[in-house]
């Protein structure tokens, strides 16, 4: 599936290491399987060398790590983002999370990130070794042989609704940029729309019982920066582990949806790493699919400094009756 | 041993659902849950559920308590259910093991009733594991996935289930399906056993070895250097330890009904930043001493603890569900490479 290969990343990390342009790389670490990559930060080329994968499970959005890589930082760091990355990455900047001049940015293509739980559902367990072909992935199971799956079978959620292969922020590319794409990632909240309330919350109640609050949908957000989560502090008075109803949780993720509105880049991330399997970026496409329809059209992440319209008053917005009306519809 | 032909099962399982709550393997969208039996559902072919036996025997969040406050009288009500007894059907060997290593957590002294009484009244049929994931590790603890403990232990052949029970409890269980077993099975489960040997032998986290952790070790491996690189990524979102068969934390919380207090018990997580947090602050203060915590309890605290043993079962749970990858097995090969003398 992904065109470029590790080698070409490693090679480009070892220069820009060896002519002191940075001096450490954040990108993937190989695992003990295919599938199992963590975001890493490399300081040492054999570690690179060895260690350093990039390929179809590289899904990882690895923005939001440089908050905290950038901090003690003393030379610039190298970062390798895919086009949806470099959306997170621009708005961490409007928020100023972190000192641009700490990181040289390369941008690299991407073909579409695999999901292994789908590769799982297709192929069983006892996954012993998965290989990338050009549309898909080749995958030897210890119970079911060999089994070939197709791309768009096992392409995580939001790399299926890709929103753009264009990187908005780089200080480098490799390969030819693409192009902001047209795409089909509304259709799942228009059905939601076109359901009765009643069904509707049946849907999201099915779906958010099955939170076990481990909050990993926030520790990964790029929008969810805060130094101190009002959900980890004890003292205000809505941290909660006890859950009082299998339902409590939609509180937190109503409340977590309306933080991030207008800020959120729809990454995907909050989907692709939940345990439970929910599908968070539903509510979030919801806020960005209203706040296209009210404001016009408005791409979070776009570009630097960009002022959303949930912050930014003018007086063409629209009123809160007309709002109000529209939703109905 | 008693066995039953594979397609009567489900009556088997409506006997046992005749005198006991009973709790099966179904697949659900988010994987494999233990779900309460009634006719109709399907058993899972799933290796394991997504969730370990643990949320029987202590779940995510109870009440353990209400008070109820009346002018200057405070009046404790201790509002448990007479319990019932229930049946898991279908634990693997790993999550019967997890049992062993809650026991000695929960019923040394001062014995923690709720935990007691629940164990008290719930019999595991475990299930030998036919076929193994790639994240399986179990054998790393001595575990032998084909032949589990458990109350009851249950083979599935290829025509039949066999079931031998093992503990008193078991025994009289099996007893009462005399009506829907019959005598036999021993080959059937050794040939079942043999296979599942032979398939073990093949998991690639098989040379998996802990030797070199365990009772006492907690200096030579406390300031490793290797702990910065391994919790760099760690999110902090404890699902680790929530997936987990054998993590065991939990926080005590009150909330104020206005006429008293409603006391809570739930789930806590050593990868969280208030955990045990005191009035001087976090104890650890960073995610590199949160992460450290709780691999040296399950590899180094607990065995020091517990007469050796671990306290990791090999499920593999953590290797599948957490967010970034970072598991158990890397930490102990990573550590394990690395000269800490
Ligand atoms: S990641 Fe999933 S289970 Fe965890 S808090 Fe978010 S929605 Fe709930
Ligand atoms: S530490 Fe991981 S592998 Fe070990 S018992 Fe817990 S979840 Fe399973
Ligand atoms: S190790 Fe993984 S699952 Fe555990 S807290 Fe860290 S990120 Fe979450």
């Amino acid at each position: 599936m992904q065109k470029i290969t590790r080698e070409i990343l490693i090679d480009k990390a070892a220069f820009l290491l060896s002519t002191g342009v940075v001096g450490s790389v954040f990108g993937w670490r190989a695992g003990e399987f295919d599938y199992d990559v963590t975001p890493a930060l490399f300081t040492d080329k054999t570690d690179l060398k060895n260690n350093f994968v990039f390929g179809d499970f590289c899904g990882a959005n690895v923005s939001k790590y440089l908050i905290k890589a950038t901090k003690n930082a003393e030379e610039k760091i190298l970062v390798f983002l895919k086009p949806c990355d470099t959306y997170s990455f621009n708005q961490l900047l409007t928020e100023h999370r972190f000192n641009r001049e700490k990181v040289y940015v390369v941008g690299i293509p991407c073909e579409g990130m695999a999901d292994v739980r789908k590769i799982k559902e297709k192929a069983g367990e006892g996954i012993l070794k998965i290989s990338s072909t050009e549309d898909g992935v080749i995958v030897d199971t210890l119970y079911n042989g060999t089994i070939s799956l197709k791309k768009e079978d096992i392409l995580l959620e939001r790399c299926k609704n890709c929103k753009s292969k264009k990187h908005v922020a780089y200080d480098e590319l490799i390969g030819e940029d693409g192009t902001v794409l047209e795409n089909d990632r509304f259709d799942e909240v228009a059905a939601l729309e076109a359901m009765s309330p009643e069904e509707r919350f049946n849907f999201w109640q099915n779906e958010l019982s099955r939170c076990i609050r481990c909050n990993a949908c926030r520790d990964v957000c790029p929008a969810c920066t805060c130094e101190k989560c009002v959900f980890d502090n004890p003292e205000s008075g809505v941290e909660n582990k006890a859950a009082y109803n299998s339902f409590e949780e939609k509180m937190f993720h109503i409340i977590r949806a309306f933080h991030v509105a207008g800020r959120c880049t729809d990454c995907g991330e909050c989907s692709r790493v939940c345990p439970q399997h929910i599908p968070l970026h539903l509510l979030n496409r919801k806020f960005i699919k209203d706040i296209n329809q009210f404001y016009g059209e408005y791409q979070a992440g776009e570009e630097v400094g960009s002022r959303a319209p949930l912050v930014n008053y003018t007086k063409e917005d629209i009123e809160p009756n007309d709002a109000v009306n529209k939703g109905d519809k | 041993m008693r066995k039953c032909k594979v397609e009567n099962i489900y009556t088997l399982l409506g006997e046992i659902s005749k005198n006991a709550k009973l709790y099966i393997p179904v697949d659900q969208v988010n994987g494999a849950k233990f779900t309460e039996y009634a006719e109709g559902l399907t058993l899972s072919n799933a290796l394991k559920t997504e969730r370990s036996i643990k949320d029987f025997f202590f779940p995510q969040t109870e009440n353990l308590v209400d008070f109820k406050v009346s002018g200057k009288i405070i009046e404790i009500i201790d509002n448990r259910s007479e319990m019932e007894d229930f049946v898991i059907f279908g634990a693997r060997a790993c999550d019967v093991r997890s049992m062993e290593i809650l026991d000695r957590v929960f019923l040394s002294e001062p014995v923690d009733t709720y935990y007691a009484n629940r164990r008290a009244h719930g019999i595991i049929i475990s299930m030998a594991c036919n076929r193994p994931a790639e994240t399986c590790f179990c054998s790393t603890f001595g575990i032998d996935a084909s032949k589990p403990a458990g109350d009851i232990v249950c083979y599935k052949g290829e025509n039949e289930y066999v079931f031998e029970g093992v503990t008193e409890k078991g025994k009289n269980l099996l007893e009462k399906l005399n009506a829907v077993t019959e005598n036999g099975g021993e080959d059937t489960a050794k040939i079942v056993q043999t296979e599942i040997k032979t398939i073990l032998d093949k998991l690639p986290l098989k040379d998996v070895k802990a030797d070199k952790f365990g009772k006492d070790k907690t200096d030579k491996f406390f300031n490793a250097p290797e702990w910065k690189t391994l919790s760099e990524a760690c999110l902090g979102c404890g699902t680790c330890t929530f997936v987990c068969p054998t993590c065991q934390c939990y926080d005590i919380k009150d909330f104020n009904t206005n006429s008293g207090v409603k006391r809570f018990r739930c789930w806590d997580s050593c990868m969280y930043s208030d955990f045990t947090r005191m009035s001087a602050g976090q104890p650890r203060p960073t995610q590199l001493e949160r992460f450290r915590q709780r691999f040296m309890h399950k590899l180094v605290y607990y065995p020091t603890n517990n007469d050796g043993i671990f306290g990791c079962v090999g499920c593999g749970r953590c290797l599948s569900r957490c967010p970034i990858s970072m598991n158990i097995v890397k930490v102990m090969k990573k550590l394990g490479e690395g000269d800490n003398e």
